[in-house]
């Protein structure tokens, strides 16, 4: 029982790091980061639907 | 601002009556039905420059906001330590998790887009200050999530967070390695905060309506052969815009 | 009604311009539905991490010389909660930004006396432990510089054993100070220390202050830490356990703890916290910002925001 609890214990490994001089950043937070800027330019540039019945009135 | 007159109407076909009209009741129906120009609290069209994807990263963080709040309910049930041992548990802890990334990543986006629309022209400062406290805000609420994990996590960020929040006098009070006070923080008092400056938000984001883009004119004075659409009910509909500025800083 | 805002000029009123149809509603439901199946999809791929806390009796079999050399550290005042200052006792000034020193303001509200509290007191509880009850007994019967004598010499001869290890300390004359380190280490391993620490002082043990104080004061927990890459030198506040994003909003608040001055400073922590809320009063009062609230017109991301209505004008 106790075997089984200091296993379950034992410290998940850690994920991957990039490091760039001074800048370290865990790959998981790298992933999340890129895809938010890629979400944004994407809502930017991509058309908003509309069909001409919703235009001006 | 709005250009429906923030005044007394009557909500039936009778004159509204004079007697009454005093009341503190009165007068808080006034005030509420004043929050917001009539037919703007849920307007089923929006201006024709509401037309970018940009536009629905705020109400996808709303929609985050449920999934949080609806999630973290149910590992109420469970108790702090519940999603540990128990297989539901650990799935709605992941939900509740994965809910708050996306919480933040739809907020921060709608955050870039409001600053690089300057969305806070036109009378509409405390709309962005409201913004921006509501994801302080957040960023606290989701601290203290991570402080009740009840898991090596929250040993290690307790024993962290406590020295920044000492030396500037806050740990004094605010006690992050005190499970019980963070996990009242957490399920009530911070989610009941930020829900307030949410709700103060919206209704300013309904009260002055979209930010025009930079750069647009009034189309009532741009067009004055076409005739002028106003979308509000009881404002002439000929009635130019006047060019007068109410104000001259941001925000009333 | 038209408004001038500070370097903008008059800003029209939204809603004098020409509308189209846009079901806020279903627009709301839509998001609903998507934010709902990509958290369920993402928990059901990727689930969460929860890295089991450690246990003081984890501590105590998987780094024993860190138990005792932390227990004969809270005796000499020589451990961080020992020497910590408000809010938890008087034995450090706190941190000071300038003149002006904000920690030692409130006083102090969380009183933890680290020998007493963090060693002592569990130690005492040994009743049927007869060579701890002496040992605490010899050292309360001693003057303070007596104390404050075994209990460094103690720390410092563990820290010259080979591998700080309790049992090849070299002769000298240290006092109960061993005997007591040697009792914390036998409650921590026994599993009754967190219970000691905890819930001495009440029956629901919902405040966990002192066994965090105690487990910090050693190096086990950083050691754990940093090999996960949480260390406050290694971005950490922004780090979760295991291969998870953590709070990457922080981003801000933890690139300072990397960079000089604020890398090497005593008064790290209030700094960057001064430094944080300034900026962020700064970040909530862009609208009233001279240069600030006129740059995105200089950014010209707005014209890709706007580029069907600019182009239908």
């Amino acid at each position: 029982m106790i075997t089984q609890f200091l296993a379950a214990s034992q410290p998940v490994p850690a994920g991957p790091v990039v490091q760039w001089g001074w800048l370290t950043i865990t790959v998981a937070n790298l992933v999340v980061i890129l895809l938010m800027i890629v979400v944004f330019m994407l809502a930017l540039v991509l058309p908003f639907p509309s069909s001409r019945e919703d235009e001006d009135r | 601002m709005s250009r429906a007159p923030a005044s007394v109407r009557p909500t039936s076909a009778e004159p509204a009556p004079r007697r009454g009209s005093d009341t503190w009741t009165a007068a808080l129906t006034r005030w509420v039905e004043g929050l917001v120009p009539k037919g703007q609290w849920l307007p089923d069209r929006q201006p024709a420059y509401v037309a970018s994807w940009i536009y629905v990263f705020g109400v996808a963080c709303l929609a985050s906001l449920v999934v949080i709040i609806v999630s973290g309910l149910v590992l109420t049930l469970g108790g702090v330590t519940w999603w540990h041992s128990n297989s539901l548990g650990h799935f709605v802890n992941s939900v509740h998790l994965w809910s708050v990334e996306l919480f933040f990543a739809t907020m921060v986006i709608h955050l870039w887009g409001k600053f690089f629309m300057a969305s806070w022209r036109g009378n509409r400062g405390l709309t962005w200050a409201t913004g921006a406290l509501a994801f302080f805000g957040s960023l606290g609420t989701a601290f203290t999530g991570y402080l009740i994990q009840t898991n090596f996590d929250s040993q290690w960020i307790s024993t962290q967070a406590k020295d920044g929040l000492n030396a500037a006098g806050i740990g004094a009070y605010f006690n992050v390695m005190n499970l019980g006070q963070m996990v009242l923080w957490h399920v009530s008092l911070l989610p009941l905060v930020v829900g307030g400056i949410v709700v103060v938000h919206l209704v300013l984001v309904r009260r002055r309506g979209v930010a025009p883009p930079i750069g647009a004119e009034d189309p009532a004075l741009s067009t004055a052969d076409e005739p002028a659409r106003p979308t509000t009910p009881g404002t002439p509909a000929t009635a130019p815009v006047p060019a007068v500025p109410v104000r001259q800083g941001p925000e009333s | 009604m038209s408004a001038r805002t500070g370097g903008w000029g008059i800003t029209p009123d939204s809603h004098a311009f020409p509308t189209r149809r846009y079901d806020l509603v279903k627009e709301f439901v839509i998001a609903l539905a998507v934010v709902t199946m990509l958290s369920v999809v993402a928990a059901l791929v990727f689930s969460s991490p929860d890295d089991p806390a450690i246990s003081l009796q984890q501590w105590a079999r998987q780094a024993p010389a860190d138990v005792v050399a932390t227990a004969a550290g809270e005796l000499a005042g020589t451990t961080t909660s020992a020497g910590y200052g408000a809010p938890y006792n008087t034995a450090g000034t706190g941190q000071t930004l300038g003149p002006v020193n904000l920690q030692t303001l409130p006083g102090v509200t969380q009183p933890v006396d680290s020998a007493k509290d963090l060693v002592l007191d569990p130690v005492r509880t040994l009743t049927s432990d007869a060579a701890a009850v002496a040992a605490v007994r010899v050292w309360e019967a001693a003057s303070a510089d007596r104390q404050q004598a075994w209990a460094t010499a103690y720390s410092d001869a563990l820290s010259k054993a080979p591998d700080g290890d309790p049992a090849k300390v070299a002769a000298g004359d240290y006092g109960p100070v061993p005997a007591i380190a040697a009792a914390e280490l036998q409650l921590a391993e026994s599993g009754s220390l967190e219970g000691l620490l905890t819930s001495r002082t009440s029956f629901f043990g919902v405040d966990s202050t002192k066994a965090l104080l105690l487990l910090a004061d050693g190096t086990h927990l950083e050691d754990l830490a940093r090999a996960q890459n949480l260390g406050g030198d290694q971005w950490g506040i922004m780090n979760e356990t295991g291969n998870y994003p953590g709070q990457p909003w922080l981003w801000l608040y933890s690139l300072w703890y990397q960079v000089p001055p604020f890398a090497t400073s005593d008064n790290a922590d209030i700094q960057v916290w001064a430094l944080m809320i300034l900026l962020s009063i700064g970040f909530i009062c862009i609208p009233w910002i001279p240069g600030l609230r006129t740059l995105p017109r200089h950014l010209g991301v707005h014209r890709l925001v706007w580029r069907s209505w600019n182009h239908r004008r």
